[in-house]
C-alpha cells in the first residue's frame, strides 16, 4: 500500500530560530525555504530519508530517562489505555500517534501524574524516572523534573516576564512566604535563558512586562515552552503544542523541539501524522488504548509491521 | 459551455434586489404583532419611567441642595428639621456602614466562592452552602435585621453594641448593623466571583500544577488574579446593595440622626455606637417620617441617587475590563491596593 502523501508546510519565510543550531542540523531539518510548496510523493522520498538520516547522525548520546512499564489506566470502570510499555530517552522525540479516544493523552498526563487530578483515575504498572517509580515522588518535585505543555495556549494573565517567574518561585517554603520569594533581579538571568530556549526572547525582549495574553498564539505557545523550560525539566510532555496555531508558528515549534530534544527528553501527542515524522525519531501508535506499533520513525512511516498501523497512516481511519 | 462564458456568469455584478420584506411585522400573525408592540411598549414605558424618576429627583435635589447640607449636623432625632442642620452624619454613617459591611462581605464571600468553584468537597456541604447562600440573596432585608436585633441583642455580644445605664443591651450598632449588611453584599460577591471563576478553563489550572505548583498556590497565584475584575464589581455591586438598603438601618442603627458613640475609645465608640445614613435620614424626613422637612429629604435622596448611579456606571466599567479614568486606573491596579497583593 503506498504511504499517503506528504502536505508540505507553505512557509513564507524562515522561521526565527533564536537558538544557534548546531552544524548540520538546519540543513537536515530540511531547509524549509528551499523545499517550500513542493509536493512531494511518497512519504519517505529519497530526500526525506537522507535528511531524516543527516539529523538522527546529529543527534548526540541518547539515553533513557523514563520506562513506561505494563501501564493501564483507567477513568472509574473505563480502561483508556490497557498494558503499554515504552522507552522515553533523552536525546531523542518519542511520538504518540493515534486516533481520537486511543489514550495518548492521558498516558502523556500519566508520566506527571496529572491523571491525579481527575476523579477516578487509576494507574496500574510501574512508569520509572531514572529507575525511580514515579508515584513514589513528591509530586510537585516530579512535575518540576517532567514538565508539559498543553494544546491550547494557556500563559496566565500575567505579564511575560512573571509567567515564566511564576514557574521558578518557590512558594511557601523555607523561611516565611516573602522569604522564599526571589526578587526580580534575581531571576532574570534564568528567565532570559529560558526565553531563549523557547526561542521567544528576540520578540519580546523590548518589553518583558508586556501582558501575556496579547502576544500572538504562536508567541503564546513559545512563552508556554519557556515556562515549562524554567524549571530546567528532564522531560517535556508535548500534547498537541501546535494543534491550536497557523502552519508557521508550527513550523518554529517544531524547529525547537527538534533543537530542544539533546537537553531534554521530549514526548509529544499528535494528531499530525506529518508532524510526527518531521519531529519524532520513535513513534508510537496507539489504537483504543493498546500500543499496537513502536519504532523508529522511519520503520512505523515506511513499513507498518502491523495491519492496523498501515491502515491508520494510510488514512484508512482515524 | 465554455468555462470563460460561466465565469462571467458567476462573477456578473447583480443587480441590487429590494429586501423582499419577508419579516416585516406586517406579514406576521396578528398575536405575534400584538406581542411585539407590547414588549415595545414596555421598554419605553421602563424608559419613561427611568428618566422621570432621574429628572424629578435632579429638579428637586438641585432645587434643594445647598452646600451647607452636606456639611453641617443634623438636628438631633426627633426634632424638627426643618430649620438648620444638614446631614453630614447620614453620609458618613452611609460611609462607614458601606466600609463595614464590605469588609466583611468581601473576604468571606471570595473564599466561599474559592471553596466551592475549586474543592467543593464534600459534595452535599456544597450544596448546602450553595442553598444557604441563595436563601440569604432572597431573605427581605427587614427579615435580616429582625434576626439581627435578636443576635446582638444577647449580653453576650454587649461588647458590640450600647447598653443601657441598667445593663440592657439594645443591639443596634454600626457593628450589628455592618453585620447584617454583609449579608447582603454576600451573595453578590460568591456569585461574581464564582462566574470569573467558573470562565477559567480547566487546563490553565493544569497549566499550574504542570509547574509542580499545589492547589493553593494555583488559587492564590493564578486564579484570584485573573478574576479581579470580577471580585471588584461583585464588591462594587454589594456596596449598591448596603447604601440602599433602609431597613437594617433602621432597625439595627437606630433612628437616631447624629452618629452617636458609646464608651471613649475614639473609633470603637463610633462603631460600638448608633448613627443615621441617607437613606434613613430620607425615611425620616420623608413626610413618611417625623423630621418634617420633605426639601432635605430630596437633597438627601438626590445625594444617594447619585451615588449608586456612580457606583452602577463603576461596575459596568468594571465588567466590561475597560480602565477607569485617563489616568489608566484599570479594576485590577485599584483592587490591587484594595488587597495589597503583588
Amino acid at each position: 500500500m503506498p504511504p499517503p502523501p506528504v502536505r508540505r508546510i507553505v512557509v513564507e519565510q524562515e522561521p526565527t530560530v533564536v537558538t544557534p543550531a548546531p552544524n548540520g542540523r538546519r540543513a537536515a531539518r530540511g531547509g524549509p525555504a528551499s523545499e517550500v510548496g513542493v509536493p512531494r510523493g511518497p512519504i519517505v522520498g529519497a530526500g526525506a530519508s537522507a535528511a531524516r538520516g543527516a539529523r538522527r547522525a546529529a543527534a548526540a548520546k541518547v539515553s533513557e530517562r523514563m520506562r513506561i512499564e505494563g501501564v493501564s489506566l483507567a477513568y472509574g470502570e473505563r480502561w483508556v489505555v490497557r498494558d503499554v510499555t515504552l522507552p522515553v530517552r533523552q536525546g531523542e522525540v518519542l511520538g504518540l500517534i493515534g486516533a481520537s479516544g486511543s489514550g495518548k493523552t492521558t498516558l502523556l498526563r500519566s508520566l506527571n501524574r496529572l491523571t491525579e487530578v481527575t476523579a477516578g483515575a487509576a494507574r496500574a504498572g510501574t512508569i520509572t524516572l531514572d529507575g525511580q517509580e514515579i508515584s513514589k515522588l513528591e509530586v510537585t518535585a516530579l512535575r518540576r523534573r517532567i514538565a508539559m505543555v498543553f494544546q491550547q495556549p494557556n500563559p496566565f494573565p500575567m505579564s511575560v516576564f512573571e509567567n515564566v517567574a511564576y514557574a521558578l518561585r518557590e512558594e511557601g517554603r523555607g523561611k516565611g512566604r516573602r522569604g522564599a520569594r526571589r526578587s526580580r533581579k534575581e531571576l532574570e538571568p534564568a528567565i532570559v535563558e529560558a526565553l531563549q530556549r523557547a526561542g521567544l526572547y528576540e520578540e519580546v525582549k523590548a518589553d518583558l512586562n508586556h501582558p501575556a495574553l496579547r502576544l500572538s498564539g504562536g508567541q503564546q505557545q513559545r512563552l508556554c515552552i519557556a515556562r515549562a523550560l524554567a524549571v530546567k525539566p528532564e522531560v517535556l510532555l508535548l500534547d498537541e503544542p501546535c494543534s491550536a496555531l497557523d502552519p508557521i508558528s508550527t513550523a518554529t515549534i517544531e524547529e525547537l523541539i527538534v533543537n530542544l530534544r539533546e537537553s531534554v527528553a521530549i514526548v509529544i501527542v499528535t494528531h499530525n501524522l506529518q508532524q510526527a515524522f518531521r519531529v519524532a525519531d520513535h513513534v508510537a501508535f496507539m489504537h483504543l488504548g493498546e500500543l499496537i506499533e513502536y519504532g523508529s520513525s522511519e520503520q512505523v512511516f515506511d513499513n507498518p509491521r502491523q495491519q492496523r498501523t498501515r491502515d491508520y497512516i494510510s488514512g484508512a481511519f482515524g | 459551455m465554455t468555462g470563460a462564458a460561466q465565469t462571467d456568469r458567476a462573477f456578473a455584478p447583480q443587480t441590487p434586489r429590494k429586501a423582499r420584506g419577508q419579516d416585516s411585522i406586517s406579514s406576521w400573525p396578528l398575536m405575534d404583532r400584538i406581542g411585539y408592540v407590547l414588549c415595545w411598549a414596555a421598554g419605553l414605558l421602563l424608559c419613561l419611567l427611568a428618566a422621570a424618576i432621574v429628572a424629578v429627583m435632579f429638579i428637586k435635589g438641585i432645587t434643594y441642595l445647598r452646600p451647607s447640607l452636606l456639611l453641617e449636623h443634623p438636628n438631633p432625632a426627633g426634632q424638627n428639621q426643618r430649620g438648620s442642620g444638614g446631614f453630614l452624619d447620614p453620609i458618613e454613617g452611609t460611609l462607614l456602614l458601606t466600609a463595614i459591611g464590605i469588609a466583611i462581605a468581601a473576604p468571606i464571600g471570595v473564599a466561599v466562592a474559592v471553596w466551592l468553584s475549586e474543592y467543593r468537597r464534600p459534595a452535599l456541604l456544597a450544596r448546602a452552602v450553595e442553598s444557604g447562600i441563595e436563601m440569604i440573596a432572597g431573605a427581605p432585608s427587614v427579615v435580616l435585621a429582625f434576626f439581627g436585633l435578636l443576635v446582638f441583642a444577647r449580653p453576650t455580644l454587649a461588647f458590640l453594641s450600647q447598653t443601657s445605664a441598667g445593663g440592657a443591651v439594645y443591639g443596634r450598632s454600626f457593628f450589628a448593623a455592618g453585620a447584617m449588611m454583609s449579608l447582603l453584599a454576600l451573595p453578590l460577591v460568591v456569585g461574581a466571583t464564582r462566574e470569573g471563576l467558573a470562565q477559567i478553563p480547566g487546563h490553565m489550572r493544569e497549566a499550574s500544577y504542570a509547574l509542580g505548583k499545589t492547589r493553593a498556590t494555583t488559587i492564590r497565584r493564578v486564579l484570584l488574579p485573573s478574576v479581579r475584575p470580577n471580585i471588584a464589581s461583585g464588591t462594587t455591586l454589594g456596596m449598591g446593595r448596603i447604601i440602599g438598603d433602609t431597613a437594617i438601618v433602621v432597625i439595627l442603627l437606630g433612628a437616631f440622626l447624629r452618629l452617636e458613640g458609646a464608651g471613649g475609645t475614639p473609633l470603637l465608640s463610633t462603631l460600638r455606637g448608633t448613627g443615621s445614613t441617607l437613606t434613613s435620614y430620607v425615611f425620616e424626613n420623608s413626610p413618611a417620617g417625623e423630621g418634617n422637612a420633605p426639601e432635605k429629604a430630596y437633597a438627601a435622596a438626590f445625594v444617594l441617587l447619585m451615588m449608586v448611579l456612580v457606583l452602577n456606571m463603576v461596575v459596568t466599567r468594571l465588567s466590561s475590563g475597560k480602565r477607569l479614568g485617563r489616568a489608566g486606573l484599570t479594576p485590577s491596579m485599584v483592587w490591587r491596593w484594595i488587597t495589597w497583593t503583588r
